[in-house]
C-alpha cells in the first residue's frame, strides 16, 4: 500500500479501524481531539460506534462496558484526562478485559500545558490507579510507529485480556509524516465465549458470564492479583520492544530515551559522529515491560563510561534505568518538560560535558 | 392443580445478604419475573453497583458486570451502543446513583440511551452503615448527620424522576414503591413496562422504586414501611413522571 501523508491523531484513528476497532468513545481534549474528529468521519462508513462521552469519567467505563461485552474498543485522552479515566483502567485491569487507551501526553501536572510532554511516565507505567496492575505501555516515537503501535495493541490487550495504552506526546499527535498500514499487523478477534457479557443465547455454553472487580475473599482477590502478576511476568518475557542505535561501536556514552526525545537524541548522536565522538541510545518501545537486560547490557559495554536517560520529564524513566544498570555505571540525567524540546545541540552539550 | 409460584428463572436460588425487612429482595424478584416473562434472560446483561445491591450478580442467572460506584449508567451506555441487540438493565441505589453517579446518569437519560435503569431508594446509605444520603429527609437521622438532616445546611433531598423527568429528550420515568402488595403489583406492570419500551428501542427507561432500610433507620421491619409510608411518600409522590408518545 501506497503511503499517504497524515496527522499522527488522524493516523491513530485510522490504525484504529484497520486493526478491526469499531468502537471508540472519548472526551474531547487538547492535543488529541483530532482523533475524535476524524473518528466521528470515519466510524460510520464501517457501521463502527463512536459517541462522545459527558466526562473522562463517563468514557472510562463505557470502555469497561463495551470491552466486558467482549468488543474491540478504544479511547483516546491527553494527561488530565488519563487521570481521570485511571479509576475504570484499575477496575478494567482487575476485571481482566481487552481495551487500548491512547494518552498523547502534555505538560503536567494540573492543566499544565498542551505542549508535548512526557511527564506521565510513572503513571502509565507505575500504575495511575489504585491497586496492584500494570499497563502493557507502548511508546512510539513517529507517526509511522504510533500507527505500528496502535494495531498492535489490540492483539495484545486481548492476548492478556487487558488494558494496553499507547503513551505518545503532543509533537506525535499534531505532526504530519507519510504512513502506511501494514495489513499484516490486522488480527482476528479471540473468542471471548468463556468470559465476556456478550449474552447467554449467543454462546455455545449456557453458563452465565460475570465481569467484576470485587473479591472479598482474602484468598480470592490474591489469587486474582497473582493472575495478573503472571501476565505481567509473562509480558517480561515475551513483550518487550526496543532500538538500540548506534550501539556497534565502541560508545562512551549511553542515552536512554524514547519517543519523540529519542528523536533529537538520534540527531544528537549522528552529529556527535561527525565530530568522531561515539554514543549511543537505548530506546525502550515498551515501557512496561521495561527492556531491564538490554539497559544493563548497554551500559556494561566496555567502552561505556556513563549512561544518561534524556527526557521531557523532570526525571521519570531514569528511576527503571538506575535499576536495570544496578549501579555497574553512574546514571545521570537530562529533562526538561515545560513544552519546549531540548534541541540536539543541548544535548550535545550535555554529552560532552560528561566526556 | 398445577404449580401457581415458583422461583423466577432469572433468579439464582440462594440466599440473599440482605437485612431482615430490606425489600432488595422483593425488587431482585420482580426484576427476575420481567425477565422471564419478557423471555430475555439470555441476551440480559446487568449492571451491579456499589452499594447493597453489589453482590446482586450472585442472586440473577444472567449476565452481569460489576461498576465502580456511580458509573452503572456509563457503563449500560457502553455495553449497550457496542450491542445493541442485548437487554442491559442498571440497579442502583440512592448514594450510587444520587450522589457520586449523578452525572452519569443524568448523561445517559439526556442521550436517550435505551437501557433500564431500576432505582432503589431508601433515603440512606445501606452498606457503608447509615450514612446521610442525598435522598435523606429532612430530619432524618443518619450517621453522618447524628441530630437528623439539616436541609439548612446540606439542602433538601433529591427527587430524581422529577429531576430526569426535566429532560426534554423523550424516557419512561416513574417512581414506585414495594410498601404494600398493591404497589409491588404496580412495580412490577412498571419494571416489565421498563424493559419493553428498551425492546421497542424506544426509549431510556427508569424505574424508582420507594424501599426501605430498617437496619439502618432503627425500625422494625413492620415500622420501617409504616415510616417509609408516612414520611417518604408525601415527598416522593408516586406516578408516572413522563412516558414516551
Amino acid at each position: 500500500m501506497a503511503k499517504v501523508l497524515m496527522k499522527g491523531n488522524e493516523a491513530i484513528g485510522e490504525a484504529a479501524i484497520r486493526a478491526g476497532c469499531k468502537n471508540y468513545f472519548a472526551y474531547p481534549i487538547t492535543p488529541q481531539s483530532e482523533v475524535a474528529e476524524y473518528l466521528v468521519k470515519r466510524l460510520p462508513e464501517e457501521g463502527g460506534v463512536f459517541l462522545q462521552g459527558e466526562s473522562e469519567v463517563a468514557v472510562g467505563y463505557m470502555i469497561f462496558g463495551a470491552a466486558g461485552a467482549g468488543e474491540r474498543v478504544m479511547t483516546t485522552s491527553s494527561s488530565p484526562g488519563i487521570s481521570l479515566m485511571s479509576e475504570a483502567i484499575s477496575y478494567i485491569a482487575a476485571a481482566q478485559c481487552p481495551a487500548v487507551f491512547v494518552n498523547i501526553v502534555r505538560g503536567g501536572p494540573g492543566l499544565g500545558g498542551i505542549l508535548p510532554s512526557q511527564g506521565d511516565y510513572f503513571q502509565a507505567t507505575k500504575g495511575g490507579g489504585h491497586g496492584d496492575y500494570h499497563l502493557l505501555v507502548l511508546a512510539p516515537d513517529g507517526v509511522q510507529e504510533a500507527v505500528e503501535m496502535t494495531m498492535q495493541a489490540f492483539t495484545l490487550a486481548e492476548k492478556y485480556r487487558g488494558p494496553v495504552m499507547i503513551m505518545g506526546d503532543g509533537l506525535i499527535g499534531q505532526m504530519m509524516e507519510p504512513v502506511e498500514f501494514p495489513d499484516d499487523l490486522k488480527t482476528e478477534p479471540t473468542n471471548k465465549d468463556d468470559w465476556a457479557t456478550s449474552g447467554m443465547d449467543f454462546r455455545k455454553s449456557k453458563k452465565r458470564n460475570l465481569v467484576k472487580s470485587l473479591f472479598l475473599d482474602p484468598t480470592a482477590l490474591n489469587d486474582n492479583n497473582l493472575a495478573l502478576k503472571a501476565k505481567y511476568e509473562q509480558m517480561k518475557k515475551e513483550e518487550v520492544q526496543f532500538e538500540l542505535y548506534n550501539g556497534d561501536t565502541d560508545y562512551q556514552i549511553l542515552i536512554t530515551s524514547y519517543g519523540t526525545m529519542s528523536r533529537v537524541c538520534r540527531t544528537a548522536i549522528d552529529m556527535l559522529k561527525e565530530d568522531g565522538i561515539e554514543v549511543a541510545m537505548l530506546r525502550p518501545k515498551t515501557l512496561f515491560p521495561f527492556p531491564e537486560k538490554a539497559v544493563f547490557e548497554a551500559a556494561c559495554k566496555d567502552s561505556c563510561k556513563a549512561v544518561i536517560s534524556i527526557e521531557m520529564s523532570m526525571g521519570q524513566m531514569v528511576e527503571d534505568v538506575e535499576r536495570c544498570v544496578k549501579g555497574r555505571r553512574p546514571v545521570e540525567f537530562y529533562g526538561e518538560c515545560g513544552g519546549d524540546i531540548p534541541s540536539p545541540e543541548k544535548i550535545i552539550d550535555i554529552i560532552k560535558e560528561l566526556l | 392443580m398445577g404449580k401457581t409460584f415458583s422461583t423466577p428463572k432469572a433468579l439464582s436460588k440462594t440466599h440473599t445478604h440482605y437485612c431482615p425487612g430490606c425489600t432488595h429482595g422483593i425488587v431482585h424478584r420482580l426484576v427476575a419475573e420481567a425477565i422471564d416473562d419478557l423471555g430475555i434472560q439470555g441476551k440480559t446483561v446487568g449492571i451491579a453497583p456499589v452499594g447493597c445491591a453489589v453482590l446482586a450478580y450472585n442472586y440473577f442467572d444472567c449476565d452481569f458486570q460489576e461498576a465502580a460506584h456511580g458509573r452503572a449508567p456509563a457503563m449500560a451506555t457502553g455495553i449497550k451502543r457496542v450491542r445493541p441487540d442485548l437487554m442491559v438493565f442498571t440497579y442502583q441505589g440512592d448514594g450510587d446513583l444520587a450522589s457520586i453517579g449523578m452525572g452519569e446518569i443524568i448523561h445517559a437519560a439526556n442521550r436517550g440511551e435505551k437501557f433500564t435503569t431500576i432505582f432503589i431508594n431508601n433515603a440512606i446509605y445501606g452498606m457503608t452503615g447509615g450514612q446521610m444520603a442525598p435522598t435523606t429527609m429532612g430530619g432524618q437521622r443518619a450517621t453522618t448527620a447524628p441530630a437528623g438532616r439539616d436541609t439548612a445546611a446540606t439542602g433538601m433531598p433529591i427527587r430524581m424522576a422529577n429531576l430526569l423527568a426535566e429532560l426534554v429528550t423523550p424516557g419512561y420515568i416513574t417512581r414506585q414503591a414495594v410498601l404494600k402488595p398493591q404497589q409491588v403489583n404496580k412495580t412490577k406492570k412498571a419494571i416489565k413496562q421498563a424493559f419493553q419500551y428498551q425492546m421497542e428501542n424506544k426509549c431510556f427507561s427508569f424505574v424508582e422504586v420507594i424501599s426501605t432500610c430498617p437496619t439502618n433507620w432503627g425500625l422494625t421491619p413492620l415500622d420501617a414501611l409504616k415510616w417509609a409510608e408516612d414520611t417518604l411518600l408525601p415527598y416522593y409522590e408516586l406516578g408516572d413522571y413522563k412516558v414516551p408518545e
